[in-house]
């Protein structure tokens, strides 16, 4: 696997929209080339070397492919692994909105935080954040009902708000705590939160998994407890009660049985 | 303005009767002359088609329903970045796949040689904001026919059977929307829909207004053609999209029966029912072995009856949003695909509803839809009373035409289609497009359908629809050989999607591919001199002060705002 080091090296006026900071943009292509790829700020476009300074080259394909992303001004950068669908991507700092946004595949590891809409509508692939997430970790975008469909999203730190809205597939993992509206029409997958929520948490919910280790300030009303059961999740072994829900939605059957949606919460 | 002459092209041209055949067309002052004189631009359309512009008779392409679902879809903008085009030379951006842009519309219709299209439902109510769409659409001329079937007005007058209220009514409301004719979507079901009901059969009484569908598309034809208006009521029948709703669907053109078209402008029906690909459904359910398509029992009576126009309203096999002013549908779509829905109630006119739908070209229901608009389309005796529709967005987006174009043009292209669908052979025994495997539509077939047939249909024949000295200068060239490359399903797609060069009022709008000009669109309309009945007048007036939340003042559509560059269509009385 070969190594690009991409160092933000100017201060932008505006906030950089990096689309093409991802291993399927760099593959096959020398640290020349890599500068010649468009970025934008507002509407202007402008190229990775007039921001970036890039040593090294990218592997043949995607696949063989690592960029170590550095520099002062990251949090200034939008959409690094936008659409990445192999290879590896690392974050040395904090980045602004939509990091790893329609990931499809590879690995991407964000040294610091990651901003709002983090790992958007994420089909697969592997997503480490050892800072704190903004909101809209893992949902899906604006207005469409087809969230995250695969992969795992694992934050060290606390996330925001409307994690993991519209989830059909595949695990996100929090480390610390949640804000409001966590799963909302979840159809599928798997959210673990080890600290605490607050509220909104899967509301609407049809299907899918949400455990919380700490308490929920306020549960949704259309949760009904069933049972304790004795499970280890993610490493921690305990015992949790299980809600069913949303109540309130329309739900499937499975072998004559109705499926809803699980919470499991710490007892 | 400057002057064109377009040549060694091979024309195709239904009124001119030129098919395929090689001919120099000359456009000068914005008009089709005989000769352009010495000075004219000369545009060399060696192996390639000449057509004249495409009328297109019936999408949503302007309108709050059209803008309600831009908004409520911005994953239609995101998840197609193909249809994000940057913005270029004198090109504004565009963006969006089943409902793009106001501008990315007027491009649209461009690419594909269209120089007019029919917004087909205008809420009264809402006619300023349809007309600061269209205003915003680039190139096209535009017209919008406001929506009469289920406003109180005529609901009331219709069941009195006073037909000069009736059009002393309609004749009021194109002056003051700015409106081109009568549309008519689900009569009387989307105001039983304030009930919670709907009128699902031409029988079904209208709560409370108690009169049936059949009176009201009867009535709304004989008040058309009272007025004389250059085009035919344009009727969405009762029961859209119900398997078994065809019985429905032949008893609404029924209600044209025996009556004759009366006006000055060419038009010879006096209904024009649209998307008829969703009137023509056997069986109970949309299941395989429930389904059935009627598409030829529709067809064999639409055949007969010459006073009857249709448009196909063919499934694309897309994602796309549906939106129609048949609220009751919408609802009744929403519990089928349990997507998001959008209601809107309009005071007194109507109801319109949007939903986002997926035809699966992997399902057998979305494919049976798609075999019966092709049926539909190849089995018309006359394709000029037969036009090329995606209902734009409702069965597909408007980019689609091409498309449909293909399918009706080339068998193989529907095997393909049926082939690779594993429920093809569901959709083949099921459906008739079996039977019509050795049929393919040519590309004078496509002409009649998509120029003559349609601007006939609209009463525009005058203006548009051939290349006839004297019409209006729209002229595109399709990078096709239609003489050798008649039977390349694809490369026909591509043509019709991608003229090389298109001509709109004498005005060169694509030059080689790339477009030079944002031409100078006008919002056509009509004007009828028939003055308010003294009934209808204190109708209005009351029913201002009573129910409407706006004015008399807020109502009308100024002229020099809401239509800058207008083309007024006078009827004599």
């Amino acid at each position: 696997m070969d190594t690009v080091q991409v160092t933000m090296v100017k201060e932008p006026e505006l906030y950089i929209e990096a689309e093409n900071i991802t291993p399927d943009a760099f593959a096959g292509k020398s640290a020349e080339e890599i500068q010649g790829l468009p970025i934008y700020e507002g509407n202007q476009i402008y190229k990775l070397g007039d921001y970036f300074e890039v040593i090294g080259k990218a592997g043949a394909t995607a696949a063989d492919t690592k960029i170590v992303v550095k520099g002062e001004y990251l949090n200034r950068v939008k959409r690094i692994g936008y659409k990445m669908t192999a290879g590896e991507v690392v974050i040395e700092g904090d980045s602004d909105m939509y990091t790893g946004a329609f990931m499809e595949g590879g690995r991407l590891e964000a040294k610091g935080s990651v901003g709002h809409f983090a790992g958007l509508g994420m089909k697969n692939g592997e997503f480490i954040v050892h800072g704190d997430a903004g909101n809209y970790l893992g949902a899906a975008y604006r207005g469409d009902w087809r969230g995250m469909m695969g992969g795992i999203i694992r934050v060290a730190g606390n996330a925001g708000s409307d994690i993991a809205t519209y989830m059909r597939g595949g695990e996100i993992i929090i480390g610390g705590n949640v804000d409001v509206h966590v799963g909302t029409h979840q159809e599928g997958g798997k959210i673990v939160v080890k600290g605490n929520a607050k509220s909104k948490v899967g509301g609407q919910m049809v299907k899918g998994e949400i455990y919380v280790f700490g308490t929920i300030d306020v549960m949704m009303p259309g949760f009904a407890y069933r049972k304790d059961v004795d499970l280890e999740v993610d490493g921690t072994a305990g015992t949790f009660k299980l809600f069913e829900g949303d109540l309130g939605e329309r739900h499937g059957k499975s072998k004559g049985e109705t499926i809803y949606g699980k919470l499991y919460i710490k007892a | 303005m400057a002057a064109y002459i377009i040549k060694n092209g091979f024309v195709v041209d239904p009124v001119l009767g030129l098919d395929c055949e090689k001919k120099d067309i000359s456009v000068k002052d914005g008009k089709i002359v005989e000769d352009a004189g010495s000075g004219a631009k000369v545009i060399d359309a060696s192996n390639m088609l000449v057509m004249a512009g495409g009328v297109d008779i019936h999408s949503h392409c302007a309108g709050p329903k059209v803008n309600v679902g831009r908004n409520f879809r911005p994953e239609d903008k995101e998840n197609y970045p193909q249809f994000r085009r940057a913005q270029k030379g004198i090109k504004k951006m565009e963006a969006g796949f089943s409902v793009p842009t106001a501008y990315s519309s007027g491009y649209i219709f461009s690419r594909m040689g269209y120089g007019f299209a029919m917004e087909a439902a205008m809420p009264p109510l809402y006619a300023r904001h349809t007309h600061e769409e269209m205003r915003d659409t680039p190139i096209t001329d535009e017209a919008a026919l406001p929506v009469f079937g289920n406003n109180w007005f005529v609901l009331e007058y219709l069941k009195n059977h006073e037909l000069e209220n009736t059009a002393s009514y309609i004749a009021w409301l194109l002056r003051v929307t700015k409106g081109y004719g009568v549309k008519c979507v689900n009569p009387g079901g989307t105001e039983a829909w304030g009930w919670g009901m709907n009128c699902l059969t031409t029988k079904d009484p209208v709560p409370f207004f108690d009169v049936t569908p059949g009176e009201i598309i009867k009535g709304l034809i004989e008040a058309n053609e009272y007025l004389k208006l250059p085009h035919s009521m344009h009727l969405h029948s009762n029961s859209l999209g119900e398997p078994g709703n065809y019985q429905i669907t032949i008893d609404s053109l029924k209600c044209a029966e025996g009556i004759k078209a009366v006006n000055d402008f060419g038009r010879e029906q006096v209904l024009h029912h649209t998307h008829l690909q969703f009137h023509c459904y056997g069986g109970e359910s949309y299941a395989s072995k429930n389904f059935e398509s009627k598409s030829k029992e529709v067809i064999d009576y639409v055949n007969k009856n010459e006073n009857i126009t249709f448009d196909i309203g063919q499934v694309t096999l897309d994602e796309t949003t549906t939106m129609t002013a048949d609220g009751p549908f919408e609802y009744h779509l929403s519990h089928m695909n349990h997507l998001k829905w959008v209601n809107k109630d309009v005071e007194l006119e109507t109801c319109a509803g949007i939903v986002p739908f997926i035809y699966n070209p992997n399902s057998f229901i979305g494919v049976a839809q798609w075999a019966i608009g092709l049926e539909l389309g190849l089995l018309a005796k006359d394709p000029e009373r037969c036009n090329i529709t995606t209902d734009a967005p409702n069965a597909g987006p408007i980019h689609r035409y091409p498309r449909v174009m293909k399918w009706l043009m080339s068998s193989k292209a529907r095997e393909e289609v049926l082939d690779a669908c594993k429920f093809g052979d569901s959709v083949r025994s099921q459906c008739y497009i079996n039977e019509l495997t050795d049929k393919e539509r040519t590309f004078m077939d496509i002409a009649k359908m998509t120029r003559s047939g349609s601007a006939k249909s609209l009463g525009l024949s005058h203006m548009f629809g051939s290349l006839k000295p004297g019409m209006e200068g729209d002229v595109v060239v399709y990078p096709i050989n239609p003489v050798e490359e008649a039977g390349d399903g694809d490369k026909i797609e591509f043509a019709f999607g991608n003229a090389k060069y298109f001509i709109k009022s004498g005005e060169l709008i694509i030059n080689d591919s790339e477009f030079v000009s944002n031409g100078n669109k006008r919002t056509f309309w009509v004007q009828h001199p028939m003055a308010l009945t003294a009934e209808v007048e204190r109708d209005v007036t009351e029913r201002f002060k009573k129910y409407y939340t706006v004015t008399m003042n807020n109502y009308e559509v100024k002229e020099h705002h809401y239509a800058p560059n207008p083309y007024v269509i006078e009827v004599d009385a």
